[in-house]
């Protein structure tokens, strides 16, 4: 699996419904939704509530299948992938950050970070190197042997960035990633992201309903009732 | 090895329930252990006796004596190889409760019949030679702190001395067991100065003890036996010397049943409570196994972590328990009077070692099933 851009395209996504079932009725959530984003870009997603921009950001993650409808990272067809490929595939290409950190909270900082590391051939002396290059990342080095239970919102929230880019992934997945956290830590961790998408060409497709966190953003689209818009719908 | 930490670190989020639930595993077999050593005290023998030995005792019952006389006729049945006899002595030494087995047996033929005893050469000719002469098994020479060369005084309220006093033996020898099981608390003494010296009885014995060529042949020869003396005054009941002290342990009762009931109900309820535990545990952090299967953690690596944990708990309660009780048996009965022959035999310490992973497999393979199967999405939604 390659998950080389095409044309500069990264996230392919063509015709994808996703439906879900509540007992006898069903639930459209994504309707022939079509998103193409750039490598190296930093796209913001937002929406009201229920509006489907989880679960369009789980279908790009491969933690969802669209009912119908294509979904390509890179050269990938995330969509024709089983269970143990996508595990793999999301192992080595995507990196989540998510609004409640999901931090594990029996672990210190630096071992939340190693997780998915375990998921490596990485010796342990690899490992740590890498651990401590991304707490160095998001400013965290001295509390690596902290608890989750003794970090704020927004150290547990970069615990959860160096988490996600410790394997160095293709993209980072990020599910409100200030949705937890005040105005000023909320910032700190935009910058956070904006660093990471400027300095290290990382892309980033950040869900947001936070019109200041998407201003960060080198582009914002706005889904509604299933649709993708380029500009906020009335 | 690498994902051991994360395995530990999760029995750690509840500590007490974690320490409650390897606290059960580790009484269940501390129980496990110490009641395998109480089977073997009480069946051992059964297991372990000798398939080419037969004993004959009366037919009515194993306090009537028979005829030192039918030694003769007995070693005359074809198959029979070797015959002594034994006489239950029944002496006591100081008070009753110093109890330990006494009898009366013939010093020549007691080795080759009794290749589970052993004793140096020096030893056993003494024996030969000393008319009041009594070996001793060291496990009751060590209670006692009798050496060779002590007088042991025995009361005998079944058997009166003609002096009219307490029997005098002087210890010639003490004998140790060539096997595990081998019974060494009891003391043994010459037959002929033990008929010689009472006061009634003289020419009657306890039991037969034969040795046959070929145990195929038992059978026919337990009948031969029990006929050459039908419609005798004192007619006999020959049996394989497994079924005679099976007989001996029935008296307490169906010993392997009441220990295998005890520890079948001790496991199922300890399998509820690891398995509850394991349950609870994965229900609790549902969104934690949706983030490991996000990051990449496969279904099948979930399962092995959550089993892994299961694992980890009966291993260290089931080794704790079972190590426990091997220490405590270790070092011998502590009640020799009345289990001899006390410690794990390995194969119940193998079995042991089986049921503690069975339990950890078990116990723990619906909850990690469970976690196997949850969709990482679902997960993540429940979580939040």
């Amino acid at each position: 699996m390659s998950t080389a851009p095409r044309n500069g395209v990264l996230v392919h996504i063509e015709g994808v419904d996703k439906t879900f079932r509540r007992g006898s009725e069903e639930i459209h959530v994504l309707s022939g939704l079509n998103l193409e984003v750039k490598a190296g870009e930093f796209l913001a997603l937002m929406g009201p509530s229920g509006s489907g921009k989880s679960t369009l950001l789980n279908l790009i993650g491969g933690l969802d299948r669209a009912t119908r409808g294509t979904v390509a990272i890179g050269g990938d067809r995330v969509d024709q992938m089983s269970d143990r490929q996508l595990a793999g595939w999301r192992a080595r290409h995507i990196g989540f950050v998510f609004q409640f950190y999901n931090l594990l909270p029996v672990l210190t900082a630096e071992s939340n970070v190693e997780l998915p590391l375990l998921l490596t051939h990485l010796s342990k002396a690899e490992r740590r190197q890498h651990v401590e290059t991304a707490l160095r990342v998001v400013g965290l080095t001295h509390r690596t042997k902290a608890y989750p239970r003794t970090l704020s919102g927004g150290e547990q929230q970069r615990v959860g960035i160096a988490r996600a880019i410790v394997t160095d992934p293709t993209i980072l997945l990020c599910d409100e990633p200030t949705g937890d956290l005040d105005r000023k830590t909320g910032d700190e961790i935009l910058s956070l992201l904006q660093a990471l998408n400027r300095e290290q060409g990382k892309t980033i497709i950040m869900v947001t309903h936070d019109p200041h966190a998407s201003h960060r953003a080198s582009r914002t689209v706005y889904l509604n009732k299933g649709q993708l818009f380029a500009e906020a719908p009335e | 090895m690498k994902f051991l930490h994360l395995v530990w670190r999760n029995l750690t989020r509840k500590k007490l329930r974690t320490i409650l639930t390897i606290g059960s595993i580790f009484v269940a077999f501390l129980l496990y252990g110490i009641l395998g050593a109480v089977k073997l005290a009480l069946v051992g023998g059964v297991e372990f006796a000798d398939a080419n030995r037969l004993v004959t005792r009366h037919r009515v019952s194993i306090i009537q004596p028979l005829p030192v006389s039918y030694q003769a006729r007995i070693a005359r049945i074809p198959g029979v190889n070797l015959v002594t006899h034994q006489s239950w002595f029944g002496g006591i030494y100081q008070d009753p409760k110093n109890f330990f087995p006494n009898m009366a047996v013939e010093p020549e033929t007691f080795w080759e019949m009794n290749p589970e005893f052993t004793m140096p050469a020096d030893q056993k000719e003494a024996w030969q030679r000393t008319r009041t002469g009594a070996i001793v098994g060291v496990t009751t020479a060590n209670r006692f702190g009798w050496k060779i060369g002590d007088r042991i005084p025995l009361n005998a309220p079944i058997w009166p001395s003609k002096s009219g006093g307490a029997w005098e033996f002087d210890i010639v020898g003490i004998f140790e067991g060539t096997k595990k099981v081998a019974d060494t608390s009891a003391m043994y003494f010459r037959f002929d100065a033990f008929d010689e010296g009472r006061v009634y009885g003289t020419g009657q014995t306890g039991w037969f003890q034969i040795r046959v060529d070929d145990p195929q042949r038992a059978a026919a020869i337990v009948a031969a036996i029990d006929e050459e003396f039908a419609n005798s005054p004192a007619e006999t009941k020959t049996e394989p010397e497994g079924a005679f002290m099976q007989g001996f342990a029935s008296q307490v009762g169906d010993i392997g049943t009441i220990v295998t009931a005890i520890l079948g109900a001790v496991f199922f309820t300890i399998l509820l409570v690891a398995g509850n535990t394991m349950a609870q545990s994965v229900r609790e952090r549902v969104e934690e196994i949706g983030v490991l299967k996000a990051m990449g953690f496969t279904n099948g690596l979930v399962l092995a972590v959550v089993l892994g944990e299961s694992m980890l708990i009966a291993c260290v309660g089931g080794a704790i328990g079972l190590g426990l009780a091997l220490l405590a048996t270790s070092g011998g009965s502590p009640v020799p009077a009345m289990f001899p022959v006390f410690y794990i035999p390995t194969p119940h310490a193998i079995v042991g070692v089986v049921l503690i992973v069975a339990l950890g497999v078990i116990a723990g393979v619906l909850p990690a099933v469970q976690a196997m199967r949850l969709r990482v999405a679902e997960a993540l939604r429940r979580g939040g």
